[in-house]
């Protein structure tokens, strides 16, 4: 019996319980001056977690501890002796065996593997009816006891309730957890990486060819992880050239919205902007690819310009740009809202054009919120993914032709953890301390942009 | 302000003779032509915003014309129709054996690709089998799965044709193949019209026969997966920190946390799920399970960050009422403020899933962009998502991958758009202003 049908019955169990608990609360008649405590769907509440909580518990810890069991009994088994040490062989073996049984592994590599099928398959079984028998033994329990606490005085709701705030507490947690997840495994893997590579190297070092080689004689194959083409690339897609794209036309979008535009105007721009802003990254890339890259590259080529490349900066940044022009246009609307409607009046009572109003008070008082916000797209644009692996090329090049090929950090990211992977070669840890570098620098910007949005907000309130 | 010049006039005689020579200025020449290009540069500037505005709208409308007219030609295959007598290598296999238990073990001894092989020669000629698609034998697979009696009789199936003759049938100018094409409609054999191979096939390295329903497949077990654990705990986390948390140093670590994960690039959730998931806890690589997880701690901050703008929404007036009437502090959240805030947690979920539905680079990170032919049938088995699917299509050197790769872009924009719909119903529907 698998565990997802013991919790299945576990669950089942908790709903009866449910039941008979909250009718035996309504059956309760308490003297005259007494009355239940609790209303009775709180003490079948309260049936129901001391049925399933303890249960679930043990199913959950259960899962983990019983294939060490089954290993052990695995290894005690006379075919077994066979096996080598303890070791990486020994688990690739074990998990050959626990592949044959579950239909996986086709054929085995390993003979012994083959003779203790059997054995693994009752040793499963085995503690599976065990840890069945426990959960089921343990729902009982559970409920047997919360039935002798069902009296009228029983404070069932406030017990019900401590629960309810312990699982709020817990979901609220796990925020936490995965950001000390994310910090942990970037930590712990970079410095793996910079054990085999000095960080000076990887921040300041010019030259980037992540191959390591496949023979110790062959040449030009050493690897090195110098990053600053893979920053530089990074800044002149998603800062410079994206940023050009992106706010101007984000401003105006904004301006004209928020200043200009009829109601019924807005309201038909307004969604589009949303879907502009909702379109995957994976679409814009294909379009980049696909588009606007052999359209730049056609016309860098009619023109003339040396270097041009069909993987060109110029195509992936304008496409990045125009992903986030919707970003940058409610940034700015946000911030022209924000201005006191009583300096706008101001301006135009001494006779300023709407333009000119815009022009002299409006975008100088916002500036602050539009600056925040544009130090939000950039670490937005930096840390995009998708149209710079398809669009932008993987040549590390410090380059200042917007025509040419450059690279950029995420982009390298996928391509050091795709194809075939060793956890432990330089090739992929490199990929983590990129991760690390990428947070950091994305966390750093958001901090910035956050305080200086806070500031202006203040500066007005 | 000349009008206000002339108004002040009679009431202060001693300044007047300045102010009207002041309006003298104003209507001058020079001032007037001041004005004029003071206008002129205020309809410039709302000429520039209504351009941006214009051109932002316009990107929109090319992306999704260009994926549309270029997508449009991957719902259609050309397909022709051909004589195949599967009694000729039925083998004693029965129909009843097709249709029974070991239907598929009966299925792998008929040697159905040299059938279409011998079929194409027989009707078209010894180049015959280049009109076909590689995968032709798959049709005649799924039409004796459909009907097992078929395995005795001769009959005409249409099958897919090649990847030739199917670009050639859009329009493509090749004239070698347009003669072939040719040849093929005089003896009424071909056509080309909406085809479901599309719609219920998975990958394949042949672009006649892939299809999406693989990937689909697994971006609904993976979106199930996120749904599952993104909402309750987003929901629960937005109500603790809303309507519990002591203001401390606990609920600002928690408070920071959620900010800072909702602006860590997409690609570190995918670091973070190949470090923690699958290389420390040995989950299965490429698997609909790690994929849901990892989407879902990537779509959790914003189901908090909106549950939690819901929640603050619903007035105190509300909790003091419930208070007063005894209710406790649980009880006032999940009898009257929950309830009251669920179309903006709603909302701001449907949103997250959306965004979660449109990733792609965490699911490369953590291998989901294996080569999958067959679709998922569980949690556990390996799996690929849609967008990576399209991914992984634009990376094929084949023309025909091109249309389908654009096919499989609009109906990941038409689920996502359904999606967006649904959020912007719900939200001008039952969201309530206090």
């Amino acid at each position: 019996m698998s565990t997802p049908i013991i919790a299945l019955i576990v669950l089942a169990l908790g709903a009866i319980s449910f039941l008979v608990g909250r009718t035996r609360a309504s059956a309760l008649q308490p003297a005259m001056g007494q009355r239940l405590h609790s209303r009775p769907n709180y003490h079948g509440a309260h049936m129901f977690l001391w049925v399933v909580i303890p249960a679930m518990i043990f199913l959950v810890a259960w899962s983990f501890v019983a294939p060490q069991f089954v290993n052990r009994t695995v290894l005690e088994a006379p075919a077994a002796r066979q096996l080598p040490p303890p070791g990486i062989d020994r688990d690739a073996v074990l998990r050959e065996i626990s592949g044959l049984a579950d239909g996986s592994v086709e054929a085995s590599f390993n003979p012994a593997a083959e003779q203790l099928v059997p054995v693994y398959k009752t040793a499963v079984q085995h503690y599976a009816v065990i840890g069945c028998i426990i959960a089921l033994l343990l729902a009982i329990a559970g409920a047997g006891f919360a039935v002798t606490r069902l009296k009228w005085q029983f404070r069932a709701r406030n017990r019900v309730e401590q629960v309810v705030m312990v699982g709020l507490i817990g979901a609220s947690l796990i925020a936490i957890f995965t950001t000390f997840g994310i910090v942990v495994s970037l930590l712990f893997e970079s410095l793996l990486f910079f054990k085999k590579v000095s960080p000076f190297e990887f921040l300041f070092g010019l030259e980037w060819s992540p191959q390591t080689a496949l023979r110790a004689d062959q040449v030009g194959s050493s690897g090195a992880f110098g990053a600053v083409p893979l920053f530089w690339g990074t800044i002149f897609i998603g800062a410079i050239i994206a940023m050009i794209v992106a706010v101007p036309l984000g401003l105006m979008c904004a301006i004209y919205l928020t200043q200009y535009a009829k109601p019924r105007l807005r309201a038909w721009i307004k969604p589009a902007l949303e879907m502009l802003a909702g379109v995957p990254t994976v679409v814009y890339g294909y379009f980049a690819a696909l588009t606007v890259a052999p359209a730049i590259r056609n016309f860098a080529a009619s023109v003339g310009i040396p270097g041009a490349s069909s993987e060109s900066a110029l195509a992936a940044g304008v496409v990045m740009g125009v992903m986030i022009i919707p970003f940058v246009s409610s940034m700015a609307d946000d911030s022209l809202a924000a201005v006191p409607q009583s300096m706008r009046d101001g301006s135009l009572a001494l006779g300023a054009t709407p333009s000119e109003t815009i022009r002299r008070v409006l975008v100088p008082a916002a500036l602050p919120g539009v600056v925040g916000g544009v130090l939000l797209a950039v670490s937005r644009a930096i840390g995009e993914t998708m149209i710079v692996v398809m669009a932008a090329g993987l040549a590390a090049n410090l380059t200042l032709n917007p025509f040419a090929s450059v690279t950029t950090v995420t982009t390298q990211i996928v391509q050091l953890l795709t194809g075939d992977q060793e956890f432990d070669s330089a090739k992929t840890l490199a990929a983590f301390a990129l991760g690390l570098t990428l947070l950091i620098v994305t966390l750093i910007l958001n901090i910035i942009a956050l305080r200086v949005v806070k500031k202006y907000r203040e500066a007005y309130e | 302000m000349s009008d206000i010049a002339l108004e002040g006039g009679p009431n202060m005689p001693a300044g007047s003779k300045e102010r009207t020579a002041a309006a003298a200025v104003w209507t001058s020449e020079t001032m007037r032509r001041r004005v004029a290009s003071r206008y002129a540069a205020e309809r410039r500037f709302r000429g520039i915003g209504l351009f941006a505005v214009l051109l932002s709208g316009g990107f929109l409308a090319f992306l999704l014309i260009t994926m549309a007219y270029k997508g449009l030609g991957g719902f259609t295959q050309t397909e022709i129709r051909l004589p195949v007598d599967f009694a000729s290598i039925s083998a004693g296999v029965t129909p009843e054996a097709l249709s029974g238990a070991k239907g598929d073990e009966a299925m792998a001894t008929l040697d159905l690709e040299t059938l279409v092989n011998d079929a194409a020669k027989a009707q078209f000629g010894e180049e015959g089998q280049s009109l076909l698609s590689e995968g032709a034998w798959l049709s005649l697979r799924s039409a004796l799965q459909a009907d097992p009696s078929l395995i005795n009789q001769k009959t005409e199936l249409w099958v897919p044709a090649s990847e030739d003759i199917d670009r050639a049938a859009k329009g493509d100018s090749d004239p070698a193949i347009q003669r072939q094409l040719a040849a093929l409609k005089a003896q009424d054999r071909v056509k080309t019209g909406f085809s479901t191979i599309f719609l219920s096939s998975s990958d394949s390295t042949d672009p006649t026969v892939v299809g999406i329903w693989g990937a689909f497949k697994g971006t609904l077990l993976t979106m199930l997966i996120t749904a599952i654990l993104a909402f309750p705990v987003g929901m629960l986390a937005a109500v603790y920190l809303e309507e519990y948390a002591p203001r401390n140093r606990w609920t600002d670590l928690i408070e920071v946390s959620i900010n800072n994960l909702a602006a860590v690039p997409s690609i570190i959730f995918g670091l973070l799920g190949l470090a923690v998931f699958l290389n420390f806890f040995n989950m299965p690589r490429s698997a609909p399970i790690v994929g849901g997880l990892t989407l879902a701690l990537m779509t959790m901050p914003v189901i908090v960050i909106a549950g939690r703008n819901a929640i603050k929404a619903v007035p105190p007036s509300i909790r003091d009422a419930a208070l007063a009437m005894g209710a406790s502090r649980v009880q006032v959240v999940f009898h009257h403020v929950l309830p009251l805030a669920m179309p903006g947690i709603l909302t701001g979920a449907i949103i997250g899933m959306a965004r979660a539905l449109g990733e792609t680079a965490p699911l490369i990170m953590i291998g989901m962009r294996a080569f999958i032919s067959s679709p998922p049938s569980g949690f556990t088995e390996p799996a690929t998502v849609l967008p990576v699917q399209i991914f992984l299509w634009s990376d094929e050197v084949s023309q025909g991958f091109v249309e389908k790769t654009s096919a499989a872009i609009v109906v990941l924009l038409l689920f996502l758009m359904t999606m967006n719909a649904t959020a912007i119903y719900f939200r001008n529907r039952f969201e309530r202003r206090w």
